[in-house]
């Protein structure tokens, strides 16, 4: 899913710079520190997330996980995302530092969307609550498989078969993707239902329905 | 945990450009993969993969890691060598059955490698001895908001304990004689796992946030790591300028003389 280095014309790069900066920026904005830790430690689920394989028929596929962090954080999951990645770069060489306002702007935006007209579902009955998890997970994945064919075909007429590919090869992950964040969140909503109130906002910015203790 | 992956801190440091600052590192880092990735012909592209390798071999890496980072990097790589040859329209070079192996396919893939070649091991030769919080520290000297670098310090401090906590729960469904196959089980237990994971980690980012307030915590992160740019510094730097200047020249004047 990461575009490597060297692949995409700098003009891309910038793009994917200037709109993840701002982005992030605006993200960081809305967070005091009592929600950058929980950005902190969903960003390091998502890390861990990309570390899971899933098997799916023969073979197996790894979870992306933007959309349930996406849900969480709602704006401040291009911060977390653009952290992940970083270290994703730095430590294992996947993705890289020149590509990085590219690949978070990929991960990120179709996360924030869903996250957008997702999050009213998460508070209702049991069925809408499933679809709703479901479409945030699997279209999470479809935005940022598009976005990431898009960035392929802009760069060089020679990579639009290989982005449509990579579009179609992304239908199984988007799927699993899908089952695996309906299943996490109906576990939350069994367990600690008030984590999912995203409705409710609290001053002085904890994150929505953690409740504190006083 | 520095770039290579190990915990020990204390390892003496010997690439040569350990004595650096690592804010000059970074910043020369990004620069050249930016220069590098704006290169369109081939031969400065070579020339740019010749310093990288040159770097590299001055920095001495560890073999073994270096060549499973570049595999990592050459992953998405290989999948644009298994595709653009076969589609791209051109002048086909060879057939393989009923595919046609374009030339403009196949020098567009070669230019993608050599270029991401490049970036790659340029990175690891001047980062290689960098761990996360100097990495953070410089970053917020290079005028990176305060919050960001806080935010990637705490998450390079909770990977490891949120991947502990993962395989923690993968052990317990392991001894509970849970073997992963594509079936509905399979996914609930994994949604079960990951809810819970979810769970625990907000949990304990309201426990981290409560003990930072307790201890005096103000929105400030101090570190005892001392920055100071040296004259060796500017001398690296502005020969590493010079370097990506003339590639980014030669690339120009060729592009002009080809088209």
């Amino acid at each position: 899913m990461h575009i490597s280095e060297g692949v995409l014309t700098p003009a891309i790069l910038g793009a994917g710079y200037a709109l993840s900066v701002a982005a992030t920026c605006a993200g960081l904005r809305k967070m005091d520190y009592s929600r950058l830790t929980t950005a902190a430690v969903l960003s390091s689920v998502f890390f861990v997330g990309s570390l899971v394989h899933v098997p799916i028929g023969p073979g197996s596929v790894h979870l992306i996980l933007n959309g349930l962090i996406g849900l969480f954080l709602g704006w401040g999951v291009f911060p977390a995302i653009l952290v992940a990645l970083l270290l994703q770069a730095v430590l294992f060489q996947f993705g890289g530092i020149a590509v990085l306002g590219v690949n978070t702007f990929n991960m990120a935006f179709p996360a924030l969307l869903c996250a957008c007209v997702f999050r009213p579902f998460m508070g209702g009955e049991t069925r809408l609550r499933m679809a709703g998890a479901f479409c945030c997970g699997f279209f999470s994945v479809a935005g940022a498989a598009l976005c990431t064919a898009l960035a392929l075909a802009v760069t060089d007429e020679g990579f639009l078969t290989s982005a449509k590919l990579l579009l179609l090869t992304h239908i199984p992950v988007m799927a699993v993707e899908g089952f695996i964040t309906a299943l996490a969140v109906s576990f939350i909503a069994r367990s600690r239902p008030e984590l999912l109130l995203f409705s409710v906002k609290r001053k002085g910015g904890a994150p929505c329905g953690i409740t504190r203790p006083a | 945990m520095n770039t290579w992956g190990t915990m020990n801190r204390s390892r003496p440091a010997k690439t040569p450009f350990c004595n650096l600052d690592p804010r000059t590192l970074l910043v020369a880092a990004m620069g050249a993969a930016v220069c590098l990735s704006s290169l369109k012909c081939a031969v400065p592209a070579c020339a740019g993969l010749a310093l990288a390798v040159a770097l590299a071999a001055a920095s001495g890496p560890p073999l073994v890691p270096l060549l499973r980072r570049l595999a990592a990097a050459n992953f998405f790589i290989a999948f644009l060598w298994v595709t653009v040859p076969l589609t791209m329209p051109g002048e086909t070079l060879t057939s393989l059955g009923p595919l046609a192996v374009s030339r403009e396919g196949v020098a567009l893939a070669a230019s993608v490698t050599v270029k991401c070649n490049a970036i790659v091991l340029c990175f690891l030769a001047l980062t290689a001895n960098l761990d996360a919080p100097i990495i953070g520290c410089s970053l917020e000297r290079l005028g990176i908001p305060a919050k960001l670098v806080f935010l990637f310090l705490f998450t390079c401090r909770y990977i490891h304990v949120i991947g502990e906590e993962w395989r923690t729960l993968q052990t317990a469904a392991r001894l509970r004689g849970f073997l992963p196959a594509t079936t509905a089980h399979t996914y609930r237990t994994i949604g079960n796992m990951l809810g819970l994971t979810i769970i625990n980690s907000i949990d304990r980012s309201q426990r981290i946030y409560e003990a930072m307030l307790l201890r005096g915590f103000q929105g400030r992160y101090f570190t005892v790591a001392e920055l100071k740019a040296a004259p060796r510094d500017c001398i690296f730097a502005l020969l590493f300028l010079c370097a990506l200047v003339a590639l980014l020249y030669a690339d120009t004047r060729m592009g002009t003389s080809h088209g």
